[in-house]
Order: structure tokens, then C-alpha cells, then sequence
């Protein structure tokens, strides 16, 4: 059976599982639309949050961040973890506690308006649908590279699978199928991990084998019995790049993780999650459960990075780096399947008949260069991003494990733009229509227009996902910046501070999401348009030197200290808002909040 | 009145807690692993110092720990002062 063949099966047999899923799950009221009628196990929240949250970045694009950047990207790791901790203490029990079913529900209940409301909605569907854009384009990939369809024809299959058990079940089919999601996700990341580790290590934990000593089988001339990390050193600054384990610029580092764990606790699609369980300690427990489920990947993954560098060097210096470079002819088959998709480039510049990969962008790149009589680095392109997708191919593992990773990539896009799809739909539905337009509406009435909305989420994303717009790689700091800036301190405020009121909170968010969409438009374009910047994107230019995707604290700080002053200077919320804010810090009577 | 001051001790208390959780969440992440690596340069660990462990692995599992200990501890705190469901 050819590989083709063998991906289609395996793909195919995750739908039929989902499709299973959702007709068994399907929703019969708003309860089981929004929350899942709160009746979810915290374990099983927990892994559902996991799918939800890791999305086509985490599962495809991180491990290549890591692997081509070393100790300085350790930033994504930190940063997308240590955001569950803010989110467990901070937020999710008290808006279980709160017992609705939205995120702009809580600020426009809690600050008393409807204009809090919708500034609460506006930020949440920008930053939802910038997110859901790279999960469809993802998930298009995966299906050209794995099914050979067309990448059109891939977002459509796509869609349509996540049409059926988003729109009939809801948040109740979306979490069950997460789950399954998940544990396709996780073995396809897992498995092809273990035997790398194996082979390069000995050792059957990657997160272990990471810090371990190098067996025999490394090849490129290494020493067996060194540390893996002293190896690829070693490797790295002989070819002229900087040290894997070494890092500058301590500053901008943790700036950029905190960016991405404020980031992280306001995502409203992640959020919601916590809604579905019965009772405010579960959401607690639900949150470390989550961590659990993700921590499995996220400590595989700088284990992933640095081993497939380690793999990618040799395999260019077979008989090491002292040693001539491969030969075009000994290049590895998977070389030749991706060279196919562009993604992956080589170029024999000096015509020897060899391909030198190495840094001709650092000094000691050159000298080592120039000394040889190479003509610049010839392994031209590597895009980050199919590390993960080869990983099996480059370990030379069978063809049902090629044929996982690509149900895998495909879980990851997928779970993650369902729940991205349901805030949006329900912000909608819920937020707009039923809370400002049509108070009067019925429950079936909200149910329909709740499904409406989720079906015409999914056009729009699978409309943006087919052109999608020049700047989307670029509005992922948007989402992150404006879930940091807008959404995060207006709901902490909302809990932790009884005195805050409405205009404080209201001009705060405005803050917070004006201040960081100009910051972010000064350097990359008014709208992400290109050419329209104010200024250039370089370091020289930023204020205080901070780039514009690491803005997210610094406008959470706006938002904090605008609305400090502004409910300073106007009169406290009403007793009756007071009484609210008590209500959601004490955990008894959640039970009795969720069946309104 | 008296269920007023109960509820105040119980939201001072968990306060408490979650202060001392987030001071060791930013030690462990943005101290250890970042801004403090230097100081812990001369502890190996596989080929390597402890900051960068903190950075790729230690700091998820103390997140890890913070987020159980944070749920356990509240969970007794809510029925110690009668909040519990």
C-alpha cells in the first residue's frame, strides 16, 4: 500500500470517530449549546482544554521555533504554559462561580453596560477570528502535504467536518470530540519523539533523553557518550551559529513571556472551557488537569527541537563537520518529498557536487567558508514548520506513523477552530442578539441563532482561510496583545476590585486595545497593510525598545492604570454590582447559578 | 454580620495564597530560567546549567505543582470557613 493510500485511511478513520462523537453528543438546549449542560468531568475538561488550546503552532510550528533558535525561544514554552497559573488563580473559578455562559457576558453584567459589553465582544472576535484563520490554513496544508488534495479541497473537507458536530453538538460535541483530538495529537506527537530519543540517546523519555549522553548511532563523526546539548554546541558553533543553549537579551525575553502568559489567560475561547464543569473546584482541578495534558507535549517538544537540529546537522556532515559536506546524490528521500512543497531548498552554489550547510551570516560562518572555498550556505530554505511533519521520515519510522502525524497535525487545526468557532457564535448569539438586540428571544429562538451564527463563523473562516489576507502570520501578536491588554485586566479588575465601576473599566479596555492596535500599526502598517507603517520594523526605532509583538504587558499596564484613575475620579458601582463582586468570590451556591 | 467577617478572612486568606503562588511562579520562570540564569551557571545539569532547565522543562513542572497545590489548598480553605458547595 502506498503512503497516500495509508494517510487517507488513517485521516479517514479519525472523522468517522468525530462524526460518531457528534452524533452521540448532539445539543438540545443553550445550556448544552454554550456550557455543555455543566456536566463535564474536570479530567475530561482538562483534556478537552488541551486539544482546544494546542492548536496547529503548538503541535507543528513550536518545536521548529525552538530547534532553529535554541534557549532563546524557551520563551513560547514558558509563556504558553505559565498563563494556566494566572488563568487558575486569577480567573476561572470565579467566572465558573459567575455561572453564565460568555466572556463579554461577565463584563457587561459586572460593569453594568452594555457598552462594556460590546467593547467585550469587538475585542473578543478580533482576536478569535485572527486565530481561526491560521487554524484553517494549517489544517489546509496538512491535507496537501499528506492527501494530495489540493489545499482548497482540503480547507473545504475541513470545514465541513467541523460544520457537523460544531453546529448539532455545540459546546457537548465539541468537548467530546476534543477529546479525541487529543489523544490522536498526542500519540502522533509522542511516538515519533520516543524513537528519536532512542536512537540518539538511549533513552525512551525525550524530555530526559534531552539532558542525556549521545549513543553510537548519532553519526556526523560524534563521540558517543557526550551530552546531546555539548554535541549540538559543539556542531552549531563550528558552523558558525551561536550556541544552542545560550541566549541575549534577558530583557526582551521575559517582556515576551509575559506577553504570552497574560496573552494566554484572556483568550476567551480557552476560557469558556471552565464553564462546563459542575462546581467551582472542579474548574481548580480542571485547570491543573489541563497543564497535565499539556505539559505532556510541552516537555517533549525542546526535546523534538534540539534532537531533530542534531539529526538535520549530521545528516548534512555525514562523516562530520572536519570532513566533507554530503553529496547531492546521498541526500535522504525525505529531502526529495518535501523539496517538492518549496518548503525545503537546497542549491550547489560552488558546483562541487556537495551541499555545505552552514551560518554564512556570522563572521566565524564566513572564515569557516571562505577557508573551504564554499560560496555561501546551500541547504537555501528550511522552513521551521515541516520538522515536526518529517520528523517520522527523517527518523526513518514506517508509514503508519507518517500517516498519525498527519491525523495529528489535522486533530490540532481542528479542535482548536472549534473552540474558537463556538465563542465566536456564542458571543454573538448570546452577547448581541439575546443580551442587547432581542432580550424577549425564546430558548429555541437562541438556539437557532446560536447555530446560525456557528454556521456563518464557519463560511467566514473557511472564506479567510482560502485568501487568507497578507498580514495573517502577523495578527497572531495581535491576538495575543489584545487578549493581554483588553480582555485579561478588565476581568481581573472585575473580581478583584469591588470598587471598580463602569467607566473605569470601559475607558481601560479602550486603552489598553486603542494603545496596542497603534503601536502595532506604527511598525507593521496601518490594518497590517503593507508599505503603510509609520515607521520601519527595526529595533532603532521602537519605543524603549520594545518590539511591537512584545507590547502585551505594557498595554495591560495602560488598562490598569486608566481604569484606576477613571473609577477613582466617578462614583463607586452599586450596592447590588457590590453584591455581585462577593457573590463570585465565595464558591457556594454555583450549583444553583447554573440553572438559570 | 458575623458570615461578613467570615467571608473577608476567607478572601484575605486566599489572597495569601495566591500571592505566594505567583511570587513562585515568577521566580521559577522569569528568575530562574531568565533574568537569574547567571547566578545558577555553576550547577550542571546533561551538558548543560540549571537556568536553562528551568527554562525548557522546570518551570512547566512547577506551574504544574503550583496550579494542585492552589486547587488543594482552597478546596480545604472553602469548607474550613463554610463556603464550600
Amino acid at each position: 500500500m502506498d503512503q497516500t493510500t495509508l494517510n487517507i485511511i488513517v485521516v479517514g478513520l479519525s472523522f468517522a470517530l468525530y462524526f460518531g462523537i457528534a452524533i452521540w453528543a448532539r445539543a438540545g438546549s443553550t445550556s448544552e449549546f454554550y456550557a455543555a449542560g455543566r456536566g463535564v468531568n474536570p479530567v475530561i475538561n482538562g483534556m478537552a482544554t488541551a486539544a482546544d488550546w494546542m492548536s496547529a503552532a503548538s503541535f507543528i510550528s513550536m518545536a521548529g521555533l525552538i530547534a532553529f533558535v535554541g534557549y532563546s525561544n524557551s520563551t513560547f514554552l514558558m509563556g504558553w504554559t505559565g498563563g494556566y497559573v494566572l488563568m487558575a488563580m486569577l480567573l476561572a473559578p470565579y467566572l465558573r462561580k459567575f455561572g453564565k455562559y460568555t466572556v463579554p457576558e461577565f463584563i457587561g453584567d459586572r460593569y453594568y453596560s452594555n457598552t462594556a459589553r460590546v467593547v467585550a465582544v469587538i475585542s473578543l472576535i478580533i482576536i478569535s477570528v485572527t486565530y481561526v484563520i491560521g487554524q484553517m490554513t494549517g489544517a489546509g496544508v496538512a491535507f496537501s502535504r499528506f492527501l494530495e488534495v489540493d489545499s482548497a479541497t482540503g480547507l473545504y473537507i475541513a470545514s465541513a467536518t467541523v460544520f457537523v458536530y460544531a453546529v448539532l453538538g455545540g459546546m457537548k460535541g465539541i468537548t467530546y470530540t476534543q477529546v479525541a483530538q487529543y489523544c490522536v495529537l498526542i500519540v502522533a506527537y509522542t511516538i515519533p519523539a520516543v524513537f528519536i530519543s532512542l536512537q540518539l540517546t538511549g533513552n525512551p523519555i525525550p524530555g530526559l533523553g534531552l539532558f542525556s549522553n549521545t549513543t553510537d548511532m548519532v553519526g556526523g563523526g560524534v563521540e558517543a557518550g557526550t551530552p546531546l546539548l555539548v554535541t549540538l554546541n559543539g556542531l552549531l558553533t563550528d558552523l558558525g551559529f551561536s550556541e544552542y543553549t545560550t541566549g541575549s537579551s534577558p530583557f526582551l525575553m521575559a517582556l515576551f513571556t509575559l506577553s504570552l502568559m497574560i496573552g494566554t489567560a484572556g483568550l476567551p475561547h480557552v476560557i469558556i472551557r471552565f464553564f462546563t464543569v459542575p462546581k467551582v473546584a472542579d474548574a481548580r482541578w480542571s485547570a491543573g488537569w489541563a497543564l497535565v495534558f499539556i505539559a505532556l507535549l510541552y516537555l517533549t517538544a525542546p526535546a523534538v527541537g534540539a534532537m531533530a537540529r542534531l539529526n538535520i546537522t549530521t545528516t548534512m556532515w555525514p562523516q562530520g563537520v572536519e570532513s566533507e559536506a554530503v553529496a547531492v546524490e546521498d541526500l535522504p528521500d525525505w529531502f526529495r518529498t518535501w523539496e517538492v512543497t518549496g518548503l525545503l531548498g537546497v542549491e550547489d552554489k560552488n558546483g562541487d557536487g556537495r551541499i555545505q550547510y552552514y551560518n554564512d551570516g556570522s563572521e566565524s560562518g564566513q572564515a569557516f567558508g571562505a577557508e573551504r572555498g564554499y560560496e555561501g550556505n546551500e541547504l537555501v530554505t528550511f522552513n521551521r514548520d515541516i520538522l515536526v511533519l518529517a520528523n517520522p521520515e527523517i527518523a526513518q519510522l514506517p508509514g503508519w506513523v507518517i500517516a498519525l502525524i498527519a491525523a495529528g497535525g489535522i486533530a490540532a487545526a481542528l479542535s482548536t477552530a472549534a473552540g474558537l468557532l463556538l465563542a465566536i457564535s456564542s458571543a454573538i448569539s448570546h452577547d448581541l442578539i439575546k443580551s442587547v438586540i432581542n432580550p424577549n428571544i425564546s430558548e429555541r429562538g437562541e438556539l437557532l441563532a446560536a447555530r446560525i451564527s456557528m454556521a456563518g463563523a464557519i463560511i467566514l473562516a473557511t472564506y479567510l482561510g482560502l485568501n487568507p489576507p497578507g498580514f495573517a502570520a502577523q495578527t497572531v501578536a495581535l491576538a495575543f496583545g489584545l487578549a493581554a491588554a483588553s480582555l485579561f485586566p478588565t476581568l481581573m479588575m472585575g473580581i478583584f476590585s469591588k470598587r471598580m465601576n463602569s467607566a473605569g473599566a470601559t475607558m481601560g479596555m479602550l486603552a489598553g486595545l486603542i494603545a496596542t492596535c497603534l503601536y502595532l500599526f506604527t511598525y507593521l502598517g496601518w490594518f497590517f497593510i503593507p508599505g503603510t507603517n509609520m515607521l520601519e520594523n527595526t529595533a532603532a526605532n521602537y519605543l524603549f525598545g520594545i518590539p511591537p509583538t512584545h507590547f502585551g504587558p505594557i498595554g495591560a499596564l495602560l488598562n490598569f492604570a486608566v481604569a484606576y484613575f477613571v473609577s477613582k475620579a466617578t462614583a463607586a458601582p452599586p450596592a447590588h454590582i457590590q453584591d455581585l463582586v462577593e457573590s463570585v468570590r465565595i464558591p457556594r451556591g454555583a450549583g444553583a447559578a447554573s440553572d438559570h | 454580620m458575623a458570615e461578613n467577617s467570615d467571608n473577608n478572612a476567607y478572601w484575605a486568606a486566599n489572597i495569601r495564597l495566591v500571592t505566594i503562588c505567583l511570587v513562585i511562579w515568577a521566580l521559577v520562570s522569569y528568575g530562574f530560567g531568565i533574568l537569574l540564569r547567571p547566578l545558577l551557571s555553576g550547577i550542571a545539569v546533561g551538558g548543560t546549567d540549571l537556568g536553562f532547565w528551568f527554562a525548557q522543562q522546570g518551570s512547566i513542572l512547577v506551574f504544574l505543582v503550583l496550579i494542585f497545590f492552589y486547587a488543594w489548598r482552597m478546596n480545604k480553605l472553602d469548607k474550613e470557613h463554610g463556603v464550600d458547595e
